[in-house]
């Protein structure tokens, strides 16, 4: 009876085990379908443009294209005027720095450094006509470009070095008749080509995602969901959810994956418990750069080298350059592992004109530890490199690198590094000793895109494991499975073999002593008696 | 003094004990595998079925703790000093020597002296220790009603070491208990016992019949 008893119960235990590690069943997550339904619905627009009579016509330049939409939608270039998308800066609070306008007119980045002085080149970037300089007129309304962000007909583009105005191919009147909610060409035209090319600063936004399979982002998959990019970086008059650290500083107006997915995604009470101190981003994206590369390294201080007096470019990694003599040396990566850190959402920034007092010079802070309520672990990519800076005045240079011909100064052209950086800084009103160097510098980009099917998310050993984690290098906390404490191990193994070593010789001298004493003679066999009994 | 069969282990008893025993050693190896020693489920499913198998060890603990104080068993752990010496002095040399038992195993007095102070420091110690700290580390970090965290004010880091401390004891312990069985009758004589329920005892000087009525009378609730 008692026999049965623990039997059964070491049987019961058993079968739950092994039941659990042969379940292959899904559960059906219903919160998942409905969001996909949701997505699946494309909207149609309720207006077509190519039938409003203010559009019938030819359109001379942009701007009147510009006034053409303001004259329907009165107040909209407001709220367009209003944006970090128009400013290139935000009013952020920075610790340390209080309250300043922050954007790319005073940080740098770690790839083209600076659009001071580049303007004319940068611009094709900046959702207006006309910058050609740091005088643009922020206030003129007709300078505001609506058609970059809402040309439906994917034929608008910008021109090159053309300060931001369209190229002369395009067919205005034929854009602004289709013009729509933005489509993922339209963020992708600036957002995939950041940096001079493909990929080159992001990483996990590129090109590649116009057409994109499900193993490369799931949401934006062309044979899957096809979310754009404003299904969730939502827009209320203007102001667009996400933002990214290389620029922002505050934790205000992020995009997020709780606002569809909540802050309990997993029917799993454990996984969910990772949201305090994981973002979704460190276990879906297990690899960023997935079709094309991405720069992990530019070195300026390698820019300027001559064959035959003339510069040149060299190496190809899938189509890519690994030297310009008018931009120096490239690493590029493709399906990269993320590095991992704590971050906080709020970032500092080297701003022109600071001191530099650590190498490499951090172009960009995200905050964060372990201890800190606010603080998750986030992938990103570390982009590392130099950049000029100024010896005397220790300080980051801002170069100018563009210009339209020879002898403008510009490092483009006329390939002296004196000279560019004395017409940068003139221009950016910093001083300049006229003694340069180079410094290592290193720039954080969080990685939010390229998200994978749940099929291929980090498990749980690639950071719960003692030897070479994902996380093997974040300190200031305990992970379970990486962690120990080594002392106490130490013990435990001397406890533990100890014990085992103490009972065995205990057991051995039991044995001896016990034959020594003949505690066991009786029982010593017979053997002629057993005999006679075969 | 001759031997005479005796039913000492009752039903539940055997049950809470084997139970106790497969979950310890199955909590063992899946806690040592999160711990990362060794590799056998997997991170993943290490993890789960330690978190199940904790569970039903906490359910176990709270029977065993009702059944104790209920039957009044809880009395064959109060410590004595009574023989304490003689038997240490038996394990560590009297053994050797051939020489019997210094105390005499009953149905009323289960344990002997050794016995009695090392099972209460399991009891009120040991397990303790480790069922607390692991309770606390099953809850670090988990997300209230609110969103806020709860248990984050105790660092990890000194939980999982009162959790790791506990099992590496545990194990210690098992070691030496498993090896302590074998010092009965005959080696497998206590296995079978708590196997059974039945054992082959001495005969006490004091009649079995008067002790178990003194005994009676004793506890509260038999």
């Amino acid at each position: 009876m008692q026999k049965t008893i623990i039997l059964t119960s070491i049987i019961v235990l058993v079968l739950l085990i092994s039941a659990k590690l042969f379940q292959k069943e899904e559960v059906y997550n219903l919160k998942l379908e409905r969001l996909k339904q949701q997505y699946a619905i494309k909207e149609v627009s309720s207006i077509d443009h190519s039938k409003l009579p203010e559009l019938q016509r030819e359109f001379e330049n942009p701007q009147d294209v510009t006034e053409a939409c303001i004259g329907c939608h009165t107040e909209r270039h407001k709220e367009i005027m209003a944006s970090s998308h128009w400013n290139w800066e935000r009013v952020s609070y920075v610790e340390g720095r209080g309250v300043s306008a922050i954007g790319k007119k005073n940080v740098i980045n770690n790839f083209c450094i600076g659009a001071q002085t580049n303007e004319q080149l940068c611009a094709k970037c900046h959702i207006g006509f006309g910058m050609t300089n740091d005088h643009f007129d922020f206030n003129n309304a007709r300078n505001v470009d609506c058609m970059v962000c809402h040309d439906n007909s994917e034929n608008y583009h910008k021109g090159s070095a053309m300060a931001g105005y369209p190229d002369r191919t395009v067919n205005l009147t034929q854009v602004a008749q289709h013009v729509g909610t933005p489509g993922k060409s339209n963020c992708g035209s600036c957002h995939y080509f950041g940096g001079g090319g493909n990929n080159v600063k992001h990483g996990d936004l590129e090109a590649a995602l116009a057409n994109a399979d499900r193993d490369m982002d799931v949401h934006m998959a062309s044979n899957g969901l096809d979310m754009s990019c404003v299904a969730c970086h939502t827009a209320e008059n203007h102001q667009i959810l996400g933002k990214l650290y290389s620029v922002s500083s505050n934790d205000i107006q992020r995009a997020t994956c709780e606002q569809c997915h909540t802050s309990t995604p997993h029917f799993d009470d454990l996984l969910n418990r990772h949201f305090a101190k994981v973002s979704c981003q460190a276990c879906h994206i297990p690899i960023y750069a997935k079709a094309n590369p991405t720069k992990m390294a530019w070195k300026w201080s390698e820019a300027g080298k001559l064959k035959n007096g003339q510069p040149y470019t060299e190496g190809d990694h899938a189509g890519h350059a690994d030297y310009m003599s008018i931009k120096g040396s490239f690493v590029w990566e493709d399906s990269v592992v993320p590095e991992y850190i704590w971050f906080n959402g709020t970032a500092d920034h080297y701003l022109l004109g600071d001191t530099i007092n650590e190498i490499p010079v951090q172009i960009n802070k995200l905050y964060g530890n372990h201890d800190d309520h606010n603080s998750k672990i986030i992938p990103v990519k570390i982009h590392r490199g130099d950049q000029i800076y100024d010896k005397k005045y220790n300080t980051l240079i801002q170069p100018k690198l563009f210009g339209l011909e020879k002898g403008d100064s510009a490092f483009w052209q006329d390939m002296d590094w004196n000279k560019a950086a004395q017409a940068g800084m003139n221009r950016i009103g910093l001083p300049y000793s006229g003694e340069y160097a180079f410094v290592e510098t290193e720039m954080y980009w969080p990685v939010n895109h390229m998200v994978s099917p749940k099929e291929q998310t980090v498990g749980c050993a690639e950071c719960h494991t003692r030897e070479n984690g994902r996380l093997q290098n974040l300190a200031g906390f305990y992970l379970p499975g990486r962690d120990a404490s080594k002392p106490l191990d130490l013990a435990g193994f001397i406890l533990f073999f100890g014990s085992l070593f103490g009972v065995i010789l205990h057991g051995s001298i039991r044995f001896f002593s016990s034959i020594k004493n003949k505690e066991y003679e009786t029982k010593i066999i017979d053997y002629d008696t057993d005999k006679h009994k075969l | 003094m001759d031997l005479k069969r005796v039913y000492i282990y009752k039903g539940f008893e055997r049950f809470w004990h084997w139970t106790q025993a497969t979950l310890i050693i199955f909590l063992a190896f899946t806690g040592f595998e999160v711990h990362g020693l060794f590799t056998i489920f997997g991170f993943e499913h290490a993890v789960y079925f330690h978190r199940v198998a904790s569970w039903m060890l906490i359910v176990l603990i709270i029977f065993a703790i009702f059944w104790h104080v209920v039957t009044g068993e809880w009395r064959q752990y109060l410590p004595t000093t009574k023989k304490l010496k003689e038997q240490i002095r038996y394990y560590a040399v009297g053994m050797f020597k051939g020489e019997k038992h210094p105390t005499h195993k009953t149905e009323v007095s289960k344990l002997n002296p050794l016995q009695r102070v090392v099972y209460l420091g399991f009891k009120l110690v040991l397990v303790p220790v480790t069922v607390i700290s692991g309770i606390l580390y099953m809850f670090h970090k988990t997300i209230n009603e609110n969103d806020l965290v709860v248990v984050s004010d105790i660092p990890l880091a000194s939980i999982a070491f009162w959790h790791t401390l506990g099992a590496y004891l545990l194990m210690a312990f098992l070691v030496v208990h498993v090896y302590m069985t074998t010092t009965g009758h005959t080696p497998t004589s206590n296995i079978q016992a708590m196997l059974t329920g039945y054992e082959d005892l001495d005969e006490d000087d004091e009649q079995p019949e008067q002790a178990v009525k003194k005994a009676k009378e004793k506890s509260p609730v038999v």
